[in-house]
């Protein structure tokens, strides 16, 4: 259990990294867990695994992370402040790390109102900047929130998110800086579609000398189809995809727009390794993980490195 | 303020159903500015339920009396001399008025006419929004007099979510988000300093820490 994160020793090697989301199951089954770990096995450094995204039911973060863990993959555990409150937190960061997990990245997560539970209380005890604190906090200082000492701090890799193509922008990479601050060591972004905002935005963290500081990896989502282009543009708050996507996956036969997709995330890759300043992307293939090794064999970043 | 809005007439006359004469009082502060409990809206339920039992061909007695604070004491002793007289009583007060009535006539039945909802400031004709959650450690110095506890719908201390596009909160696009405010605001200023701060996690113990909290001034005590 003494093993370092993938995804750290990949980034610190100077390697272009590639992460993968998997979502947990809507049931208690773990195989559903392990096939996908098994089917992104090889074609990616570390994989993310979401925290009741978008306030819907799943089975935990956390034990999702531990099986994929005993498939022999680098998990990085998706926490959000959205449902526990900072002693729950605390104490699920410390189980993380006795499994064997090595990354964590922090986020506030979707509001519960968008979920299966609308009638839940929105927790929010702490934010995820508050979080990220924390974590570095127990890690390198060794004692929670409060100043209580910990036995044995925990062995944790710490991510947090940035979405370039939110309001208000300028103000956005201010609060990467934040984040960074804070102590975050990775940043994974929400998808990028618009390319020509996601380089000016690029050319701010330059400005603010956070491309230095911090291994920052760009978001992939391969759309499946021109009705998903169209919803996610209009539905998903904080996403930005031009109307050029849009036309593009309509210009195709409905039965092509997932190779259409696929396409574009591939060319968004290739875009990103040439963009200073990008360490590595971070693909979220939604209910569609094997989707994954395609788009990593044929953005040339396959075979991973070993490290 | 803190503001209410009236339950709707089947919910109030459930809870009065066993009874038969029924004191109606309002509240002439906070609820009788939001229009939700004032002299006014005390009569107009009365009224209501005098129509109701009307058509219905039940016999009630109601009366209606409007006290200037339903919190304080020397006004709710107004009701010493009457109260006797009625099986219930439907306070038209906030969740603090409904209390203190039963506080001071603890035998009596007292029943709610309003939901509580929240402070907040009129901001214009009809409209009232909530401002504060009073959360006992104001920080508004630092956010340009915007609460994001109360006007963030994650109570965000250290900046916007990733949901706000066009100054909208990804909540309900009705509502503009509170860190883009804050944000502009700042800027105005030439104050976006303060936003470079990392905020520590809240004091919720000056909330919800130890039940009900309580302000208690020697130099206000007789």
């Amino acid at each position: 259990m003494k093993t370092d994160s993938q995804l750290k020793k990949v980034l610190n090697r100077g390697e272009f990294a590639v992460t993968a989301e998997c979502g947990p199951p809507k049931g208690a089954d773990p195989e559903a867990v392990r096939n996908k770990g098994r089917i992104l096995k090889g074609y990616v450094d570390s994989v993310n695994v979401t925290d009741n995204q978008t306030g819907v039911v799943r089975l935990c973060s956390l034990a999702a992370c531990a099986l994929l863990k005993q498939e022999g993959l680098d998990p990085v555990l998706q926490m959000v402040t959205r449902d526990r409150n900072r002693i729950a937190l605390q104490s699920d960061i410390l189980g993380a790390s006795a499994l064997g997990i090595r990354n964590i990245l922090c986020l506030s997560g979707d509001h519960q109102s968008f979920g299966n539970q609308p009638h839940s209380k929105g927790v929010f005890d702490i934010d995820s900047v508050q979080l990220v604190q924390a974590v570095r906090q127990m890690r390198d200082r060794g004692h929670i929130i409060g100043g209580d000492k910990l036995t044995e701090p925990p062995r944790l890799f710490i991510g947090a998110v940035a979405n370039p193509f939110a309001d208000p922008f300028k103000y956005r990479v201010a609060r990467l800086a934040t984040k960074v601050d804070a102590g975050a060591e990775f940043i994974q972004t929400q998808c990028i579609y618009n390319l020509n905002r996601f380089k000016e935005w690029m050319g701010l963290v330059k400005e603010y000398g956070l491309d230095n500081q911090v291994y920052i990896l760009g978001g992939i989502t391969p759309l499946k189809s021109a009705r998903m282009a169209e919803y996610m543009a209009a539905q998903v708050a904080g996403m930005d995809i031009p109307v050029e996507i849009i036309n593009r996956m309509k210009s195709v036969p409905a039965k092509e727009q997932r190779q259409e997709g696929i396409r574009i995330a591939v060319e968004t890759i290739e875009a990103l390794k040439e963009i200073e300043g990008v360490h590595g992307v971070h693909i979220m293939a939604i209910e569609w993980e094997d989707a994954v090794p395609q788009i990593v064999e044929e953005g040339k970043l396959f075979p991973r490195p070993e490290v | 303020m803190i503001t209410a809005e009236r339950k709707p007439l089947s919910e109030i006359k459930e809870m009065i159903a066993p009874y038969r004469k029924i004191l109606v009082v309002g509240c002439g502060s906070c609820v009788a500015e939001c229009a939700s409990g004032g002299e006014k809206e005390t009569g107009l339920l009365g009224s209501a339920l005098r129509m109701d039992a009307k058509s219905s061909k039940k016999e009630i007695e109601v009366k209606e009396m409007t006290l200037d604070r339903q919190c304080v004491y020397e006004f709710i002793n107004q009701l010493t001399d009457v109260i006797d007289q009625y099986d219930v009583v439907l306070s038209l007060g906030c969740g603090a008025g409904v209390q203190a009535v039963a506080g001071v006539f603890p035998k009596v039945h007292i029943v709610p006419a309003l939901n509580t909802t929240f402070i907040g400031e009129t901001k214009e004709a009809g409209l009232w929004v909530e401002s504060c959650r009073a959360c006992g450690d104001c920080k508004l110095g630092f956010f340009a007099a915007v609460c994001p506890v109360t006007r963030c719908a994650k109570g965000l201390f250290n900046g916007p979510c990733g949901g706000s596009r066009t100054d909208r909160c990804e909540v309900d696009p009705d509502v503009p988000c509170a860190w883009q405010l804050i944000v502009s605001r700042l800027e105005e200023m030439g104050r976006l300093d303060l936003l470079r701060k990392v905020h520590p996690p809240a004091d919720w113990s000056k909330q919800q820490g130890k039940g009900p909290r309580k302000i208690h001034r020697e130099d206000q005590s007789t």
